[in-house]
């Protein structure tokens, strides 16, 4: 087994999953003894991720949304936040600083964020398919 | 979402609190437009000091806030920022945009 440990949860994509799925993401990533800086980082990222879910996956209607967490040997946390909604039809675009379309109360800046906050990210993504984003973010052991 | 606000002096301060994300977004960000529209501040302080969490919903708060005080030529600034918060400013270049002032004790 590569992993030392993981947890897989589903949830609809309702917005109030939103501080449920970063708390639960924390909680998991506890046990590596993550700075609040490191752990500040992981909440924004996954809390990203799953509003990308909410807002663009399932824009006019409830969908499940898969969240899977592993350990990695090497002190690594390895996230994948998962939909099977309508899918990103120009990824490229959709990658770029503050562009949206999801109107006034977005930013743009959420694959940003991601990309910035995290050690590694990758997002692939099949129009009326779904899109799965992919994330690892190394910590620093604590001695 | 929770938040207090007051004017004095043609200053409007909005303490926000506790988590900004997508799920409260839209709430704080027609609330602080209609506190602009009726009180037409000079200024515009937006206090983070109780803010425990931002994601990126908080710069389109922000955002929001800017073009509702540019509209009737005012200033708006933050203040109060924790960490995490300002790490999110940072990445997305904002405080680029809104002055940056130092937490008022």
């Amino acid at each position: 087994m590569k992993f030392e440990n993981y947890m897989i949860l589903e949830f609809p994509s309702k917005s109030a999953n939103e501080s449920f799925a970063r708390a639960a993401v924390a909680c998991f990533a506890a046990q590596l003894d993550p700075t609040m800086e490191e752990l500040g980082d992981i909440r924004t990222a996954v809390s990203e991720a799953v509003t990308n879910c909410i807002v663009h996956a399932y824009p006019n209607d409830i969908g499940l949304i898969t969240l899977r967490c592993r350990i990695l040997k090497d002190n690594t946390l390895d996230i994948v936040i998962k939909d099977k909604g309508i899918g990103i039809p120009d990824l490229e675009q959709a990658l770029k600083p503050m562009f949206t379309t999801g109107g006034f109360e977005r930013s743009g800046m959420g694959f940003t964020i991601m990309e910035s906050f995290m050690t590694s990210f990758s997002v692939t993504s099949q129009p009326g398919k779904g899109t799965s984003v992919h994330m690892r973010r190394k910590l620093q052991r604590r001695k | 979402m929770r938040f207090t606000s007051f004017l004095q002096d043609k200053q409007l301060t909005v303490a926000l609190t506790g988590e900004i994300d997508h799920h409260c977004a839209k709430d704080y960000i027609s609330s602080i437009a209609s506190k602009i529209e009726v009180y037409t501040p000079q200024t515009c302080i937006l206090d983070f000091q109780e803010v425990t969490f931002m994601d990126s919903s908080g710069i389109a708060v922000v955002i929001n806030a800017l073009r509702s005080m540019t509209r009737i030529n005012g200033q708006l600034f933050l203040t109060g920022l924790n960490k995490q918060p300002m790490k999110v400013f940072r990445a997305s270049g904002i405080d680029k945009l809104v002055e940056i002032k130092e937490a008022v004790s």
